[in-house]
């Protein structure tokens, strides 16, 4: 076996793949927060109760990825 | 054997994966009585110590464990209790301060030197926990709005134009009684379960280079790799204080989109 010779599922390629969207979207989610905090820091925990709930939808496609990585994996 | 950069390919290292957390049972016999299991109860044991001493101790000037008691309470009771919930969020503190120590306390048996293993990552604690959670949420919902009311208040999000209802009501199903249990279930197991196994990939693929390797590049990456490990335990702790209180952040948001007042 040649050192470069790579074995095992292509689903976590996959994942790693449909890993992306989420990762950018729960990082422009928290950036708006820190960016409204900035500007209004009073508005912080309405803001942060907002965001909580964009995060957990957004995060939900991640874990979904990652269930259907050992599904078909 | 053809080496490229004096790096030679591992024969006989086994990488770590799923069958790293399928763990004998500690007493033969009792199938359900894994590691997972005692440092569960291990865990109870330790919380309902910490919580009734420092009920017990009250002192006008607090001493030190007094101090991180009440600042661990007024962490939940404040900044997670009373800014999501809002009004009448009182009676939901016991829950939330459940919730949280016993999974933070589970997830830091991760970094804990003599367990070494977050018993949250075998998902049926997840689970477990989540249902708990699902059961209160529509629990407390019902109470408030009654079956059909509860329903309504659910799935028809305010200000939306009757025409638009066939398509907002089964999405608004699907995401708020059906995904929700399921991502906050996954959400803790699946970041403890990748958070062990870095640590495993790191500390036993170390191991293997500087023990069972003749190559001297090896033997460095081995050494490198098990002091990286380090750096990964730190960042294990992090996302175990995170996990946790996200948890209980969400729980909170939860119970109070099935209590809130529509505005």
């Amino acid at each position: 076996m040649s050192p470069l010779e790579l074995t095992g599922s292509l689903g976590i390629v996959g994942y790693g793949l449909a890993a992306i969207g989420p990762g950018i979207g729960v990082g422009l989610i928290f950036a708006a927060v820190i960016e409204g905090t900035a500007r209004q820091p009073e508005a912080r925990g309405a803001m942060l109760s907002t965001a909580f709930i964009g995060f957990a939808l957004t995060e939900a496609l991640a874990i979904i990825g990652i269930a259907l990585a050992f599904v078909f994996g | 054997m053809s080496t490229w950069s004096g790096l030679t390919p591992l024969e006989g290292y086994e990488p770590p994966g799923v069958e790293s957390f399928h763990l004998p049972p500690i007493v033969e016999g009792l199938p359900w009585f894994d590691k997972y299991m005692l440092q569960g109860l291990l865990s109870v044991l330790l919380i309902m110590a910490f919580w009734v001493i420092m009920a017990r101790k009250t002192a006008l000037v607090p001493s030190k464990g007094q101090f991180l008691g009440e600042t661990a309470y007024m962490f939940v009771r404040n900044s997670i209790a009373r800014d999501t919930i809002g009004h009448d969020f009182r009676r939901y503190v016991p829950l939330l301060i459940a919730l949280f120590s016993f999974i933070l306390v589970n997830n830091l048996w991760g970094i804990f030197p003599l367990t070494l293993l977050p018993t949250t990552a075998h998902v049926g604690w997840a689970y477990g926990l989540a249902g708990l959670v699902w059961v209160t949420y529509n629990g407390v919902g019902i109470r408030k709005w009654g079956g059909i009311g509860y329903l309504k208040h659910v799935t028809i999000p305010p200000g939306v134009p009757t025409w638009m209802y066939p398509l907002v009501i089964p999405l608004e199903f699907l995401s708020n009684i059906i995904v929700r249990p399921v991502t906050l279930s996954l959400r803790l197991f699946a970041n403890m379960f990748a958070g062990h196994l870095l640590v495993l990939v790191f500390v036993l693929g170390g191991e293997y280079l500087l023990l069972h390797s003749e190559s001297l590049v090896n033997k460095v990456a081995g050494v490198a790799a098990l002091l990286f490990s380090l750096a990964i335990f730190g960042l294990e702790l992090f996302v175990q204080c995170l996990q946790a209180y996200i948890f209980t952040m969400l729980t909170a948001q939860y119970i109070s989109s099935a209590t809130a007042e529509e505005h």
